[in-house]
């Protein structure tokens, strides 16, 4: 009897110890955050904000261009999703759906784009992009973020499409639309779920994007958010209040969009990202 | 749902592909046929000519610059000065690439090794528990995953910190008083300590929250036939839950071996590859030698040579799954 309690017990027992390793870093960034600069250096920590202020809040936005960046964060990444679902979809319906020559070797070519090693071709892209005398532009920035989340988002499109079943659209086709009209018509909507969950994917990748924006855009007025954040860091040194809400800040969006779409998008998620 | 199609990672559903050989829908019938015949490729010519430009040129002009001599005197001056095969035979002689290698090697191997063994026994947890722990978990998971990398990394500095970090406050009082001010980020060991840490700590959630659906998809006679067979709790997750995982387990493990190798933000965000330049992996050691320390070419070589290695890691895989995919078109 006592063992079989125990035996109920103790994953449950592991599943609050994991929750708090899990969650603990997130907690502790929002409770600093909001923490008196006397609680975050007191002796012994202080594990719950009792007297919460949002002053770490104000220095963080009211660092230099902060607003700038968000703007440039938001514009870069808002780009380069609509365009990469717009060329990734017309060539998601090509691959799922029409017979033609080569339609392997693009499938393939894509998954092999998926591995990209964006990371160690930094030095390439910022002499290329250079000479195109666009440093400090959110052009290139945009393009190859475009890019970046393409070929996941037309695969992942691709698998939507191919469920969506065949009858429909040739019934749509019996019913005098042309093979296109029966596409925007009756396919597109019924892709929402697939559109939402690679527009939050690309969403993701783009926002927190590192090192072609650290390279490409030095100039204040053309950086992102994440080199922000990171740059933040050093100019504030020890002030770790200050630190932990310009975090808050950039961790927020991607917290709440992953709160609101979790069930539907979590799936999808995996599944493409699964999918190599 | 999820799994049956990560059983076969790189494609969608098969059961609902073009008619093969069969008739083509009436719509084409429509239009001429030579320009229905195009169509296809018109579709997909936004996308290729895409990626052809912005993800194959920076390939193949990284492929160019790792044979120029390229500092910062021809950088300014735009020089294009050949020298043939010099930045290669710098690389491959020196020491430091080597010892960079091995260290990367070790690096992912570690990381992927704990990432899977954790995220897996997460993952059979989750499916263990009753629904209302389970949701809990999931979301911590979730709140984990969400995290965008950068924030995270500014988050572990802090937890890390020398003084009022919190790490080093439960350190000293648990008897560890050595540890009060102890400063993580001085020594190679410690600092990749807190880089395995933070990499560990993103990289679970994606593990298990996969792993418990994939073992939600575990057909329940499976089970009840081990069980008739005298199976054990022991042998029927060996010989049931593990064999009907592994094509899962495989492609989870691959990816994950790609995103550590390149794990490039993490390491830099945390140390930039210090202290003395010895927690640097192979992205970050060809950004500092290219970018940092103005070696264009040189960077550009190691950048080259980096790719071969991670194709190198990667090609038994990547062999299974381009003709997984081609049996299946």
């Amino acid at each position: 009897m006592k063992r079989s309690l125990m035996g109920r017990l103790w994953p449950n027992l592991v599943a609050v110890v994991i929750f708090v390793f899990c969650v603990f870093p997130v907690y502790w960034m929002f409770a600093t955050a909001f923490k008196p600069t006397g609680d975050i250096i007191a002796e012994d920590p202080v594990w719950f904000p009792t007297d919460a202020t949002l002053e770490h809040f104000k220095t963080a936005i009211d660092a230099d261009h902060f607003w700038t960046m968000v703007g440039n964060s938001v514009i870069v990444t808002v780009l380069a999703v609509v365009f990469s679902l717009i060329i990734g979809v017309t060539a998601a319906f090509a691959l799922a759906r029409m017979r033609f020559k080569g339609r392997r070797g693009f499938i393939i070519g894509f998954m092999l784009a998926q591995m990209a090693p964006w990371e160690v071709m930094v030095i390439a892209i910022y002499i290329i992009v250079r000479d195109a005398d666009m440093l400090n532009s959110l052009i290139p920035l945009t393009l190859f973020y475009m890019v970046m989340i393409l070929p996941f988002t037309l695969l992942t499109l691709r698998g939507f499409v191919a469920a969506v079943p065949k009858e429909l659209e040739e019934s749509a086709m019996v019913d005098g639309c042309t093979r296109m009209q029966a596409f925007r018509r009756v396919i597109l909507p019924l892709l929402a779920p697939g559109l939402m969950s690679t527009s939050l994917f690309g969403f993701i990748t783009a926002w927190n994007e590192f090192p072609l924006a650290l390279v490409l855009n030095k100039e204040a007025e053309a950086k992102t958010l994440p080199i922000w954040l990171s740059s933040f860091q050093t100019a504030f040194g020890d002030d770790w209040g200050a630190t932990m809400a310009a975090a808050s800040l950039f961790a927020i969006p991607i917290l709440i969009l992953f709160v609101f779409l979790q069930r539907r998008a979590v799936a999808g998620l995996t599944d493409g990202a699964v999918k190599g | 749902m999820t799994v049956q199609k990560t059983e076969r990672p790189p494609s969608g559903p098969t059961e609902v592909q073009t008619p093969e050989g069969g008739p083509r829908p009436s719509a084409p019938l429509k239009e001429p046929r030579r320009l229905a015949g195009l169509t296809p490729y018109l579709l997909l010519a936004p996308a290729i000519v895409a990626t052809l430009l912005l993800l194959g040129w920076p390939l193949v002009n990284n492929g160019i610059l790792s044979f120029q001599n390229l500092n910062m005197r021809q950088f300014i001056l735009h020089l294009t000065e050949w020298n043939g095969f010099d930045n290669y035979k710098d690389v491959l002689t020196g020491e430091d690439f080597w010892r960079v290698t091995g260290r990367s090697v070790v690096f992912t191997a570690v990381n992927v090794v704990l990432i899977m063994v954790l995220g897996t026994l997460v993952g059979l947890l989750l499916a263990r528990l009753g629904r209302k722990m389970r949701t809990f978990l999931l979301l911590g998971l979730v709140l984990t995953w969400a995290m965008p990398v950068v924030a995270a990394s500014t988050v572990y500095q802090w937890l890390f910190a020398q003084r009022f970090g919190v790490v080093n406050w439960v350190l000293a009082k648990i008897g560890f008083e050595s540890m009060a001010d102890h400063d993580w980020l001085a020594t190679q060991y410690s600092t990749f300590f807190v880089v395995l840490l933070l990499i560990v700590w993103m990289s679970i959630p994606f593990v298990a929250i996969n792993l418990y659906a994939a073992t939600t998809t575990i057909p329940k006679e499976l089970y009840e036939a081990a069980a008739l067979d005298g199976a054990g709790a022991i042998k029927q997750f060996t010989q049931v839950t593990l064999p009907y995982l592994k094509p899962f387990l495989y492609a989870t493990t691959f990816l994950e071996i790609i995103w550590v190798f390149k794990a490039f933000v993490q390491v830099f965000t945390i140390n930039e590859g210090g202290p003395d330049r010895l927690t640097e992996i192979l992205p970050v050691y060809a950004y500092i030698e290219g970018m940092g320390n103005q070696h264009f070419g040189m960077g550009a070589a190691i950048a080259l040579l980096t790719i071969v290695i991670l194709l190198a890691i990667t090609s038994f895989y990547l062999r299974i799954v381009l003709k997984q995919e081609e049996d299946e078109l």
